[in-house]
């Protein structure tokens, strides 16, 4: 298994594969009375966020507290970073407080790579810019795979900031290769145009989308774009890239519905719609914590002398 | 895509590199031991009413169905199965090179105020044991926790016995004992031999 998880296009089709697997026996673990096991008894995981993610830390520090690992949160509020540490010698601090993982979450595309050069620990990508989010890819692919057989010609389309988001990449080269088919789907302004460069295809017409789908992933629209002009006004973007209850009538009875989280509803996503059945939206998060369990296991569960 | 669809691919004891040195069970004495320790389990826990069966993944699992159908034909009672991967509590995770691969862990039902009979094909070490109790209390209180092998070869390094034996095999250290049964490996046996080392 690999050493650092930076981007999901190091793995391979049977490291996704094993990955999945493994998730699945964890998830079972999620449902024990005792929902630990003391796989990682010893070792010591360090969450540090650059950015505020509240649910992506919790996810990663349940995941780790699950496996029996010490976790240490380290957010740059309040910490070293706000007196100025760079980077580099916040890794090395927490080298050299023996740190056997670092999951990082940075503002800036690359930086879990380049921590990557620093340290001994492994180091896993809990977001960077708007590079990747890998770990959320892997939770997506796995929800996907508890509803749809194989993953061979699946049809998904991304909707919303394509541009500035890195779940929409992740999850594009993921779903490219596993085999399924993807589609991006938003306002030119919010779709890159190197785009098409990731094996996907790009639409401008979510109407024209929606039947042929089996899996509808509803991407999180920040209202600063606005202000940034990538569209006009809130409203106009719900009407034309919102889920509404109608849309959701246009998609196949067998379709998914999906979002990372946090929901904007009435936004992306008419409320109603983000409680339908077929909106696996919670089992997304709850799948989020075996899958990085699953990481976790596979990737310090191993001998590095 | 997780399916279950028989035959199942071996897990756990890879077939490839093994030398066969000798067949020490063939499928009528294995249904026969089989078959000798459902009559222990009744006997001892007079009946089957709070008796419930947990195989250790993988092969174990397929031996406690196999008692399990067994107890139905002697006493008609079906005896709850579940399946134990015990993967997690092992003593030996970070000390390989890749993280030991995992299976299936399958326990639907309570068995607080049970006896709970394990069930695994070969007792060597007794380390699988250590991490299958381990596993088994983070599930629930049994009254008793019970071992049933198919297997028992010696060169115990935890103080564990078994209270059921299929058969008690001599074997230096070194060599390796596989049970192989239909329901994975397509044939009843247990063969002795000797792991081939792999070429640098």
């Amino acid at each position: 298994m690999i050493k650092h998880l930076l981007s999901i296009t190091q793995l391979s089709r049977e490291d996704v594969g094993r990955i999945l697997d493994t998730a699945e026996s964890f998830r079972e673990v999620g449902t024990r009375v005792i929902k630990k096991v003391p796989a990682l008894r010893g070792r010591t995981v360090v969450n540090l966020f650059y950015e505020n993610s509240t649910r992506t830390r919790i996810s990663f520090e349940l995941a780790a507290k699950r496996l029996s690992a010490d976790v240490i949160n380290f957010s740059t509020s309040g910490s070293s970073v706000s007196k100025g540490e760079s980077l580099k010698d916040t890794a090395l601090t927490l080298q050299a407080m023996g740190a056997d993982a670092i999951v990082i979450r940075h503002s800036s595309s690359g930086a879990p790579y380049t921590l990557s050069h620093w340290v001994s620990a492994s180091v896993l990508n809990a977001g960077d810019g708007t590079h990747e989010h890998p770990t959320q890819a892997l939770l997506d692919l796995f929800t996907i795979r508890e509803h749809f057989p194989s993953f061979e010609g699946l049809r998904l389309a991304i909707v919303g900031d394509i541009r500035h988001s890195r779940v929409a990449r992740s999850l594009t080269f993921g779903m490219a290769k596993m085999g399924g088919e993807v589609t991006l789907v938003g306002p030119p302004t919010l779709i890159p145009p190197e785009a098409t460069a990731w094996g996907a295809g790009v639409s401008h017409d979510l109407d024209a989308v929606l039947p042929k789908l089996d899996v509808c992933y509803m991407l999180r629209v920040q209202r600063e774009r606005q202000r940034q002009q990538f569209f006009p006004s809130v409203r106009e973007y719900s009407r034309l890239w919102g889920l509404s209850r109608t849309r959701v009538d246009a998609l196949p009875d067998t379709a998914v519905i999906m979002h990372p989280g946090p929901m904007n509803r009435g936004v992306e996503i008419a409320s109603d719609v983000a409680d339908l059945p077929r909106a696996v939206i919670t089992d997304q998060v709850t799948n989020g914590i075996a899958v990085r369990m699953s990481l976790l296991y596979l990737m310090l569960g191993v001998d590095r002398a | 895509m997780a399916s279950n669809d028989a035959p199942r691919e071996p897990r756990g004891v890879s077939v490839s590199g093994f030398a066969e040195r000798a067949r020490l069970l063939e499928a009528p004495e294995i249904r026969r031991s089989v078959t000798r320790i459902a009559h222990e389990i009744l006997e001892k826990n007079k009946g089957a009413a709070r008796v419930v069966l947990v195989g250790i993944a993988a092969r174990g699992d397929d031996l406690a169905r196999r008692l399990a159908s067994e107890i139905e034909q002697i006493e008609g009672v079906r005896v709850p199965v579940g399946v134990l991967d015990i993967t997690f509590y092992r003593d030996d995770i970070g000390m390989r090179a890749e993280a030991p691969e995992v299976h299936e862990t399958r326990i639907g039902f309570d068995f607080t105020d049970s006896t709970v009979v394990l069930v695994d094909d070969v007792l060597f070490t007794g380390r699988t044991i250590r991490a299958a109790m381990d596993a088994l209390v983070d599930f629930g209180r049994p009254e008793s926790i019970q071992l049933a092998v198919l297997v028992d070869r010696g060169h115990r390094e935890l103080p564990i016995r078994a209270d059921y034996v299929g058969k008690n095999v001599p074997t230096r250290r070194d060599e390796e004992v596989q049970v192989r049964l239909a329901e994975v490996d397509g044939e009843d046996a247990v063969v002795v031999g000797e792991k081939e080392r792999e070429p640098a």
